[in-house]
């Protein structure tokens, strides 16, 4: 059976098939979180459409949403029920008799590890706790794709790693499409079957995970060079044949290059024969961002620096009021 | 076209019901008001004469039924606006993304607010009673509480109405300042509206909650300004105009 095929943001087309585990990853403000608020019905396209479990968007929104899970960037749970409540509340929705319900209440708990904390008031759960219950929230009707937007955003490491797990076990154990947006790197790496990279609006690429580092090369060299003299050693490099790609954001060079280590002092020479200054050198195994970077021009932590501006700004007045 | 789901309406229903009685601070907040307006007027004003009172029913009994319409504006209009809080902490997501028309999930709130605000204003009734307000029979006290639902869904729908139409909460205090505490003082629930002057007595005709007191009154103390026919019909009308605004709304109204 075929999950869908819809025409994205701005009419890009993307398939994605049963039992995979799909990631879209991008920036903030990329258009994912769009896509999945059309996907799930809560925004209607202005323009094209798309099936979900092979039922249109826009006609069949009750059948779409039967056959949907979504667990929401934000949260969104009754903080003054309990755990079991908020389920008990969702399997009513979908229409579950009681006996069903109850059943299935005890096994989605049991998959995020929440059973002892079943009765607990919501209000009184962790930021962990709270978004475990709801991705087992929206496995409770038993959905065929589950929709997960950003699902370990603003948790710690370790948090992330659990969520990480449950996701992969719904997904092989209950036989669960997995769509999920993310804006890290290594969550979509680590976790998703396929990636789209989505950007502006546009989905620019879309393989493996693999498949897409593979079309990096080996290793990265990424220099960090004096401002304005980018062309001048792009110049430089762009006739060496054991460069595969140079790609370009401000002052920041990545190179593509097989068994980089021993690369990197022939580069230093050749940068400073070219009266280039070299600020820093830095080797590492080609990742996601660096498909980001190359299909975009730009870093994705660039792709969204106001957020992270703000961010600072916050923290550097705590410190001030610390001292 | 939009069938409605009876057990989702249940489950909404029942929400309201498990949040009504774990909250019981917040309870006990909404009906301090109409109790102390109720303990302070009534006691204070019991000997006070007051023209219009129809023969041979003393303040208590004609202010109680006026208090019990002023705790059913007040909890059903906050019940209709608590769609806001909902929105704000994104519960209204899970509850929109269900398989569930938006008529269901309108008749769910309501009857979930509407059977809370009607609880307290029966609470309401005990401390009238206490304070000697006379009830007129059983039959008296079944009509009242056909005038209490119909008072509690006109203004919880008028107040999904407006929670419709707002973006956030900002607007909530001017609702309950510029709105419902004028709506209240219009009804007549403190003082025979027939003392008003002619220009103010006007706009208390236009307000729905003048007929829902009077009914009120009629049905619990046998005292009424207009017939209790009357004021069944037209709070029945008023009834089913904010049922309906309120539906459109929220039918026609953002998620986000």
């Amino acid at each position: 059976m075929r999950f869908g095929d819809f025409t994205a943001v701005d009419g890009v087309d993307l398939k994605i098939e049963q039992g995979e585990l799909f990631g879209l990853l991008g920036p903030n403000g990329a258009g994912k979180s769009t896509i999945i608020k059309m996907l799930t019905t809560m925004l209607r396209p202005t323009a094209g459409g798309a099936q979900v479990w092979g039922h249109d968007i826009m006609k069949e929104r009750d059948a779409v949403r039967n056959s949907i899970g979504v667990v929401f960037q934000d949260p969104s749970v009754d903080s003054q029920l309990t755990g079991r409540e908020n389920l008990d509340f969702h399997g009513r929705m979908y229409g579950m008799n009681k006996k069903t319900r109850e059943a299935r209440v005890e096994d989605v708990l049991d998959l995020v590890d929440l059973r002892d904390k079943a009765n607990v008031l919501m209000e009184d759960y962790s930021g962990g706790m709270q978004r475990r219950l709801e991705i087992a929230r929206g496995l409770m009707h038993h959905p065929h794709v589950l929709f997960l937007d950003e699902p370990t955003l603003g948790l710690d490491a370790q948090t992330r790693r659990h969520i990480w797990a449950y996701i992969q076990k719904m997904n092989r154990e209950d036989e669960v499409t997995v769509v999920l947006t993310t804006h890290y790197m290594e969550e979509a790496d680590h976790l998703c079957d396929r990636v789209a990279i989505i950007d502006q609006g546009q989905i620019v690429a879309q393989d493996t995970p693999e498949n897409l580092k593979d079309l990096i090369g080996a290793d990265v060299i990424t220099l960090e060079i004096e401002d304005g003299l980018e062309d001048r050693l792009i110049q430089t490099f762009s006739g060496q044949e054991w460069i595969s790609s140079i790609d370009q954001s401000e002052n920041i060079l990545n190179l593509s290059v097989d068994h980089g280590e021993s690369r990197i002092p022939e580069i230093v020479l050749q940068a400073s024969k070219a009266g280039v200054t070299i600020r820093s050198v830095s080797m590492h195994e080609p990742t996601l961002e660096d498909v980001f970077l190359k299909f975009t021009g730009k870093k994705i932590r660039k792709a969204e620096s106001a957020g992270s501006g703000r961010m600072v700004a916050v923290q550097s007045r705590m410190r001030t009021k610390r001292h | 076209m939009a069938r409605v789901n009876l057990y989702a309406v249940y489950s909404l229903w029942l929400r309201e019901m498990i949040r009504f009685f774990r909250l019981k601070s917040r309870v006990f907040g909404s009906l301090a008001p109409p109790f102390f307006f109720l303990a302070f007027l009534g006691f204070g004003f019991r000997g006070a004469m007051m023209p219009e009172i129809p023969e041979g029913v003393d303040y208590i009994s004609f202010l109680a039924p006026g208090i019990i319409g002023m705790s059913l504006l007040f909890s059903s209009t906050f019940g209709g606006l608590s769609m806001l809080w909902d929105r704000e902490f994104g519960f209204l997501r899970e509850i929109m993304v269900a398989p569930v028309s938006r008529l269901s999930i309108v008749i769910g709130r309501t009857a979930g607010g509407v059977t809370t605000a009607v609880m307290q204003g029966l609470i309401i009734l005990i401390p009238g009673m206490i304070m000697g307000m006379r009830i007129s029979g059983v039959w008296g006290f079944l009509l009242s509480l056909v005038f209490m639902v119909l008072i509690a869904t006109t203004f919880n729908s008028l107040g999904l109405a407006f929670a419709s139409r707002m973006k956030d909460m900002s607007g909530f205090s001017l609702i309950m300042n510029f709105m419902v505490f004028p709506l209240f003082l219009l009804s007549g629930a403190l003082f025979p509206i027939e003392n008003l002057p002619p220009w103010l007595r006007s706009l208390s005709y236009l307000d729905p909650l003048t007929y829902g007191v009077d009914g009120l009154r009629g049905a619990l103390v046998g005292a009424s300004s207009f017939s209790l026919a009357f004021d069944l019909v037209i709070l029945t009308i008023c009834c089913a105009g904010a049922l309906g605004l309120g539906a459109y709304l929220f039918e026609i109204s953002d998620v986000e």
